[in-house]
């Protein structure tokens, strides 16, 4: 029975590139400008948003050069104002949201299941170009002035009170949610409606249950975001208070629509996460995912109560104290269905037959940093606490150490890990160990210092700080530009090996998904003839088995 | 075997199952094509559902708030008018059933009738919105620097109540609110009436009533849809509160 199963190990020595594949399908600009594939698609995204990402790094690189020194010296406090804005506003809506779903779930979702494109192939292209407006709106606003409203648009201060471009950054969201929104209605229906056969959902990889979660947050809470975007610029063209005091408006109903959105929004930037890491602890450890029911139903329930917390983020803002508790209440559950998947994890580690690949160290350091980021998340979801450290510097680390100690790590954990299969070429191993550990120390340097800055009471968003909190400012510094190194890195050794790396052939980490079953890079349509799923995912005992027997054979 | 081997060969399958005409190559069959389809059209309007969501919340809030504001807001938007354009989108939900019928029942002079005919109600409809904005307009209640507060304080219908000007400025988040909602509303029909221009020149032509109804179909619930976000509205916004017909 098993010797009829797809999965196979191909030599990896005598691997060739394949004549045939999605990238030499056509040349030209045309042929990717107009491009249906959702692999190319996911190329284009991948090349926007890490255009963004250098915008954003640039703005957080002067960020920190500033806070080298006590006094506000090396830019004006206005200045200031528009650096943190628009490193926020693009990391978050232009970075963090759309790389993890746009990049590696428009180019694995398909694969995964055993189809040939999304669901909606028009509508993928389309989302990619709604997108690329929204960021053109952006860089108008930042080119032409900036914003300084923060990238939280804080009402009434961004309707009344500052003289940025408000309208243009808000519509940028607002065109950008759209992408949002096509991208998680064609996720949902290819999902549900192009699994190949015998693909049953609890065959699926949890990568999949991830960026299902993801598309469900992305449906419901984006449409959210933005009406609320389109009431602050209707508000600041026209002047009438929907949101504004002195006209009877409520400053914090644009916090609750706000942050309906915008906490899901958080978890948009951690659930895809959490696939890569399933993926690759399994792939790593060779044992199938521990708990793979509890870990897939964990993604659902992040989804859903992500839904229940949002006003954790006003606290301070006049909620009444009923509802704060519950929300704090709900807050602290949320970190259940995350505690089960570290647990998960770890589970799957133990006693499997670990190796050190770069993916996995990315893997460890996204474990051990979400984790620290996670329960500081805990306590910041208490009341007391939440009082004491609102708007200081803890709260920046905390989410940091989710965003980018957990996203960032693992977005280039997948990158590498799927490295092989997007170009066909393996990237410098002893480069990408170097790196991922430049990244996990850098990370540390960088933000560890900012939980006791916040804890001793440096408030965020200011450009000059009392003389006693250098010491910890210059570390972060310090750690920025070894994060910067960090990121740099992979940049140089990505773009050598697109020439130079080894050929990867089909199979480099003898993975069980379907995406290793084709060649990389895979052809244009992915697969010739549409498998037949009779296999559970992450059967690495079997395939160890299997080759135990092959070995014995041959001796 | 090697997959790499199997890839390689772009013919090998092709002869496999046959194809209708209208099979897009990524789906296996027809009907996973048409399910997807009209599975993604629910969702999509479910994003719509949160889309408004925001504004009814807005709405909701707020009228609780200022209750006697919006009562004097709602005083002033004709019911008569109301019930006309509530009677023009219930009428043109019959049409565009209509149009899904003919289509599925493979009747050409049948369903470019009916889209007609909904295109028709459709522009009608947003003529007589328009007029109720002008309307609107004249009076100074559009919301901004040239808002008026004057017939609020001074009402000339007798069963009115004078409002303080304090309480009376609240009658602008009303209108702000009534301009939003019906705006947006107004938009998605001008954006159904532009797809319903586009779905009328291809029916002509023979599109649709040839055994591949899906773009009709999904169309029909997007329609249905604006529809159902009016039948909200109308209550809202001229209905409930108010004080009774003269
Ligand atoms: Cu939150």
């Amino acid at each position: 029975m098993s010797s009829t199963s797809i999965i196979n190990l191909p030599n990896q020595q005598t691997a060739r590139m394949p004549k045939n594949h999605y990238l030499n399908s056509g040349y030209g600009l045309k042929s990717w400008a107009l491009t249906l594939d959702h692999k190319r698609i996911a190329i284009l995204y991948l090349l926007t948003t890490l255009f963004f990402f250098c915008i954003g790094g640039l703005m957080a690189a002067l960020m920190r050069l500033e806070l080298l020194t006590p006094a506000g010296d090396l830019v004006a406090s206005d200045t200031y104002n528009k650096l943190f804005s628009i490193h926020g506003i693009i990391m978050v809506f232009f970075f963090l949201v759309p790389i993890a779903p746009a990049v590696l779930g428009n180019f694995l979702i398909p694969i995964m299941i055993g189809a040939k494109d999304v669901a909606f192939p028009k509508l993928n292209l389309l989302s990619y170009y709604i997108f690329l407006i929204g960021g053109f709106f952006e860089l108008y606003s930042i080119i032409w002035g900036g914003v300084d409203t923060g990238w939280t648009f804080t009402t009434p201060l961004s309707t009344h009170y500052v003289n940025t471009n408000v309208i243009s950054a808000a519509m940028g969201i607002f065109i950008a949610g759209f992408s949002s929104i096509l991208t998680g209605l064609n996720f949902v229906v290819t999902i549900h409606r192009l699994r190949a056969p015998g693909m049953t959902w609890f065959r699926l990889p949890l990568f999949i249950w991830s960026y299902y979660a993801t598309a469900i947050i992305f449906i419901l809470a984006t449409p959210v975001i933005a009406i609320t975007m389109v009431l602050i610029a209707m508000e600041r063209v026209f002047g009438i208070g929907v949101f504004d005091p002195a006209l009877g408006g409520d400053p914090i109903l644009f916090q609750h629509l706000f942050w309906f959105y915008s906490h899901p929004a958080v978890y948009v930037m951690i659930l895809p996460g959490m696939g890569v890491m399933s993926e690759v602890v399994g792939c790593f450890s060779r044992k199938r995912v521990f708990g793979y029911t509890a870990v897939a139903f964990s993604s659902v329930a992040i989804a859903v109560f992500s839904f229940f917390v949002w006003a954790h983020h006003m606290f301070i803002m006049g909620i009444s104290n009923y509802s704060a508790l519950v929300f704090s209440l709900f807050s602290m559950l949320v970190a259940i269905p995350s505690a089960i998947k570290v647990f998960n994890w770890s589970a799957t580690m133990y006693k499997g037959s670990i190796t050190f690949e770069t993916p996995m160290l990315y893997a460890f350091s996204f474990i051990g940093l979400f984790t620290i980021g996670g329960l500081t998340g805990v306590m910041l979801a208490s009341l007391g606490m939440d009082i004491h450290m609102t708007e200081t510097y803890f709260v920046v680390a905390h989410f940091h150490y989710v965003m980018v100690g957990g996203m960032v790590s693992a977005v280039m954990c997948g990158l590498h890990f799927w490295w092989p299969k997007i170009t066909g070429r393996m990237y410098p191993e002893q480069l990408g160990k170097l790196a991922a550990s430049t990244l996990f120390i850098g990370f540390n340097l960088t933000f560890f210092p900012q939980f006791i800055l916040g804890y001793l009471g440096m408030p965020r968003r200011y450009h000059a700080y009392p003389a006693e909190f250098q010491v910890l400012n210059v570390m972060s510094t310090a750690g920025a530009s070894i994060l910067a190194i960090g990121y740099l890195l992979p940049a140089m050794y990505f773009l050598w090996s697109l020439k130079y790396g080894a050929i990867a052939g089909s199979n480099p980490w003898q993975a069980t998904g379907l995406e290793w079953q084709i060649q990389s890079p895979p052809l244009k349509d992915n697969f010739e003839e549409i498998p037949v799923v009779d296999f559970e995912a992450y059967d690495y005992e079997w395939l160890a088995n299997k080759t135990r027997h092959e070995v014995t054979n041959v001796g | 075997m090697d997959s790499q081997v199997i890839a390689n060969d772009p013919e090998e399958t092709q002869s496999a199952h046959e194809h209708s005409p209208h099979l897009v190559h990524h789906y296996a069959t027809m009907d996973q094509q048409v399910e997807s389809a009209s599975f993604g059209m629910w969702i999509f309007l479910l994003t719509e559902i949160m889309f408004f969501g925001g504004m009814f919340m807005a709405y909701l809030l707020y009228r609780n708030w200022y209750y006697d504001a919006f009562v004097a807001g709602s005083n002033l938007l004709s019911i008569q008018f109301g019930t006309a354009m509530t009677t023009i989108l219930i009428v043109s939900s019959f049409t565009v059933a209509m149009g899904v019928f003919c289509s599925e029942t493979r009747n050409r002079k049948g369903l470019v009738a009916a889209l007609s005919l909904t295109l028709v109600l459709g522009i009608s409809f947003l003529c007589m919105k328009g007029t109720e904005w002008h309307g609107i307009y004249v009076e100074h209640h559009v919301p901004g620097p040239n808002f008026s507060i004057e017939t609020f304080v001074h009402p000339t219908d007798a069963r009115d109540v004078p409002m303080s000007p304090d309480a009376a400025q609240h009658t602008q988040i009303f209108f702000f609110l009534y301009f939003a909602l019906t705006g947006i509303h107004a938009l998605h029909m001008v954006i159904g009436c532009s797809v319903l221009i586009f779905l009328l020149i291809r029916a002509r032509q023979g599109a649709y009533t040839d055994g591949n109804p899906t773009m009709i179909h999904n169309f029909g619930l997007y329609w249905h849809f604006v529809d159902i976000v009016w039948i909200f509205l109308f209550p809202l916004l001229y209905l409930i509160s108010r004080h009774p017909l003269k």
